[in-house]
């Protein structure tokens, strides 16, 4: 088998859209779970709302910069939506309802009524509204080559796409590093360990919550579109699995850590393609079709997150001893 | 009825035909597959729905009105393409069945093509068709590749909600809801029982149903053994299952002290690699465990399957079971100790575990059995149908009062109804998505459900 090939492909995908799209997704759970201890486990809904808003507003003719703007003030809402009613319950209660909610933006998106506005279960297709981020690239219609990696400047997957998402990556990161060592990080932190303890302090935990929630949502929504350009807006390609993976990403990197989230999905990714990769070079093809093979990973990630989850839940850079789970 | 499946269908073809009229162009970083539907010497088809997987990705497409589906891949690589053989018109079956799914290879900045040949199915009516032709509903099965686990089960509509002449629409929808709410009810009552014990929510009884309804899909289909034995062994499986699960899984968690949390992302992550290795297994098609459509019997305004009858019997016979045990036998009031306070309950020594491994067991035989009965029901299985069930049976057991049985039965009775009777108002593809508003509105204004106790909530 061609391992030069393979490790191509693995790094490509290390460092590829949908790489970004979950470390940016996962930052957010990591404001939602990794400081403030909440579970939510909808984090695919604030990424398809982020992707619809950013679609639909183009679609409209809105320019870059609104589009972005409707994204965020999508997943804001939503997030006000489920954090008013929930956040005052017990942990497993936003679980349920966050993973209800997703649930339905997918099930409403996907719906043929609306096919004028989503394009129904078909989604829409990349031409409707990349055209905006496209012609903000400064580069030049071509392809370029970085070592074994051929790439188009600025259409779809594209180099353009892989800069900016990164960029936006170092940013979130730089916020996260910044926030946690501000008051309003350790107040997050306080609500974590001991939620009765910093209300007795006279903080007002439900807004801390709400506040949380929000700005994480805001990061799922910048991964949604991350994700959608670099392929095309479709409902069922965020859904619950989705949610799962950015769990997973999560708890893998670190919760409650600066780079954990970055860190564990570019694990996550170059793990998976390379044993994708590995078994479809090793396995003959008639043992195993494609499809059993990528089966194989996905099963293999399921069981990672029990793993870690029981035997490490700090992850690979987190601190055992801060990171104390509460079902609140 | 009718003249609701005719607006669907006009309003699905609209709009595969609105998709298709932003034709794909092949440029440097887009690779165009042109699928068609065609009957040879006929024309095309309408409505059948395309996966495309592939390369991380996976895309679902309905043939618009000329039969043609266009597929826009960002990736070049091999990808197959699956014809969902559900949604081909009645009467009517593909000609080169080997041939499905077949494989394309896709280049950047070419088009590709695959031609589906649809024929009239050899013997007429021979043809497991479920009970709406075409609606345009498009399924797009595999978790693994896009990570969408549900699409396909939602385009599953049960015989029962589209009735032919001769039904009130109405009164065929009630009596829907209500069948569809009974064996929701036994599939969804192991879950509460597992969180008044434990206190756990677990996300993998979706896949303890699937477990059922693929179990029985194997007795019968390849084991030709007879149906209500093949019941018998997927009740058995699920009961397995459970104490296997216990056993190894969450006792030891148990006995470590691990969280009641981080058990809930342990059933998260057993549920994706069970939903996974159902892929792996059985793949994406639909599995029923009978073929062919069972008589429907006319009783007054309304007509109901002998097969979705005695699912509803055999259902209210074992709830009944449940009710008694729980109530009046020594392991029941053990059960109703433990759910209301463990260390209590093991100060008057009722062995905790023991009672905990008992619940786990029933638990899972229960969504075992209503795993078969609904997918009998359903008209047929497939890998994902319990995961997309799971958040109905949350919503049923968090309406009824997480921990309260008789309350697990109440809510998915409401969620049942609220599912079939939300067609009359909404497109059947967003009937789940209406019983999940549901879920949201009681816990915002009712969070310990309907007969849930107040200090639950926390």
């Amino acid at each position: 088998m061609d391992f030069g090939q393979l490790f191509t492909n693995v790094l490509n995908e290390m460092l590829g859209p949908t790489a970004i799209a979950y470390a940016l997704a996962a930052i957010g759970l990591n404001f939602h779970f990794g400081l403030t201890g909440l579970i939510n486990m909808g984090q695919a809904g604030f990424m398809l709302l982020g992707a619809y808003g950013f679609a639909i507003a183009t679609v409209h003719g809105a320019p870059l910069w609104l589009a972005f703007l409707v994204a965020v003030a999508a997943a804001v809402v939503f997030a006000l939506l489920l954090g008013l009613p929930t956040l005052k319950l017990r942990g497993d209660y936003l679980a349920i309802v966050t993973i209800a909610a997703a649930e339905i933006v997918r099930m409403v998106g996907r719906s043929t009524a609306l096919t004028d506005v989503t394009g129904g279960s078909e989604g829409l297709t990349g031409n409707v509204f990349k055209h905006t981020f496209q012609d903000a690239s400064p580069f030049p219609d071509d392809r370029w080559s970085l070592g074994p990696i051929t790439l188009a400047t600025n259409a779809s997957n594209s180099w353009w796409l892989r800069i900016v998402g990164w960029t936006l990556v170092l940013l979130a990161c730089l916020l996260v590093w910044r926030l946690i060592r501000s008051p309003w990080g350790r107040v997050l932190k306080g609500i974590r360990e001991d939620e009765d303890a910093v209300r007795a302090l006279g903080k007002n935990v439900y807004g801390y919550k709400l506040q949380a929630l929000v700005l994480g949502g805001v990061f799922g929504a910048l991964g949604g579109i991350v994700f959608v350009l670099a392929s095309s807006v479709q409902a069922d390609s965020l859904g619950r699995p989705v949610t799962f993976n950015t769990w997973t990403i999560l708890l893998l990197g670190g919760a409650a850590t600066v780079l954990g989230p970055v860190l564990g999905s570019l694990l996550f990714w170059g793990a998976l393609i390379f044993v994708r990769g590995f078994l479809r070079g090793v396995v003959p093809p008639d043992a195993l079709t494609v499809q059993q093979i990528e089966q194989i990973g996905w099963v293999l990630v399921g069981l990672t997150l029990m793993l870690l989850i029981v035997f490490r839940p700090q992850g690979i850079l987190g601190d055992k001893k801060e990171l104390a789970i509460n079902a609140r | 009825m009718l003249a609701l499946l005719t607006a669907l269908t006009t309003l699905g073809v609209a709009g595969s035909a609105q998709a298709a009229t932003t034709p794909c162009s092949p440029d440097d970083a887009t690779a165009c597959l042109n699928l068609t539907a065609t009957v040879p010497g006929t024309g095309p088809v309408a409505g059948v729905a395309l996966t495309v997987e592939g390369e991380g990705t996976t895309v679902a497409a309905t043939t618009d009105a000329a039969g043609k589906a266009a597929v826009p891949l960002t990736v070049a690589g091999e990808y197959t393409v699956t014809v969902d053989e559900s949604t081909l018109p009645a009467g009517t079956a593909l000609k080169d069945p080997a041939a499905n799914p077949a494989t394309v290879t896709v280049a950047l900045g070419r088009s590709a093509g695959r031609i589906v040949q649809v024929v009239p199915a050899g013997e007429a009516g021979a043809e497991p068709t479920t009970g709406a032709p075409t609606s345009g509903t498009t399924a797009s099965p595999a978790p693994g590749a896009s990570a969408d686990a549900d699409a396909g089960a939602e385009a599953e509509a049960s015989a029962e909600a589209s009735a032919g002449p001769g039904t009130n629409r109405y009164a065929q929808l009630l009596l829907a809801g209500t069948v569809f709410g009974v064996l929701l009810a036994l599939a969804s009552l192991g879950a509460n029982l597992i969180y008044g014990t434990t206190g756990l929510s677990n996300f993998a009884h979706g896949e303890l149903v699937t477990l059922g309804g693929m179990t029985a899909f194997m007795a019968v289909q390849w084991w030709h053994l007879p149906l209500w034995l093949a019941i018998v062994v997927a009740t058995a499986a699920g009961g397995l299952a459970g104490w296997l699960l216990n056993t190894l899984l969450f006792a030891p968690l148990r006995r470590r002290g691990v969280g009641i949390t981080q058990q809930m992302i342990v059933t998260i992550g057993l549920s994706l690699a069970l939903l996974s290795a159902f892929l792996f297994f059985f793949g994406a098609q639909p599995a029923p465990i009978v073929s062919g459509i069972s008589q429907r019997m006319q009783l007054g305004p309304v007509q109901i399957s002998a097969q979705s009858l005695i699912s509803v019997a055999i259902a209210l016979v074992v709830l009944a079971a449940v009710a008694f045990t729980l109530a009046r036998t020594r392991l029941g009031r053990a059960t109703r100790a433990v759910s209301d306070n463990p260390a209590l309950a093991a100060a008057t020594g009722i062995k905790v575990e023991s009672v905990i491994s008992r619940v786990w067991v029933a638990s899972a035989a229960l969504a075992s059995l209503g795993g078969v009965l609904l997918a009998l029901y359903l008209n047929t299985t497939r890998f994902n149908f319990g995961s997309t069930l799971l958040l109905l049976m949350f919503a049923a057991i968090t309406l009824g009062g997480l921990g309260s049985p008789l309350g697990a039965v109440l809510g998915a009775l409401v969620i049942g109804l609220v599912v079939e009777l939300s067609t009359l108002v909404l497109p059947s593809d967003m009937r789940y998505a209406s019983a999940l508003v549901i879920l949201i509105l009681v816990l915002l204004l009712r969070p310990q459900g309907i007969l849930g106790r107040a200090e639950r909530i926390g």
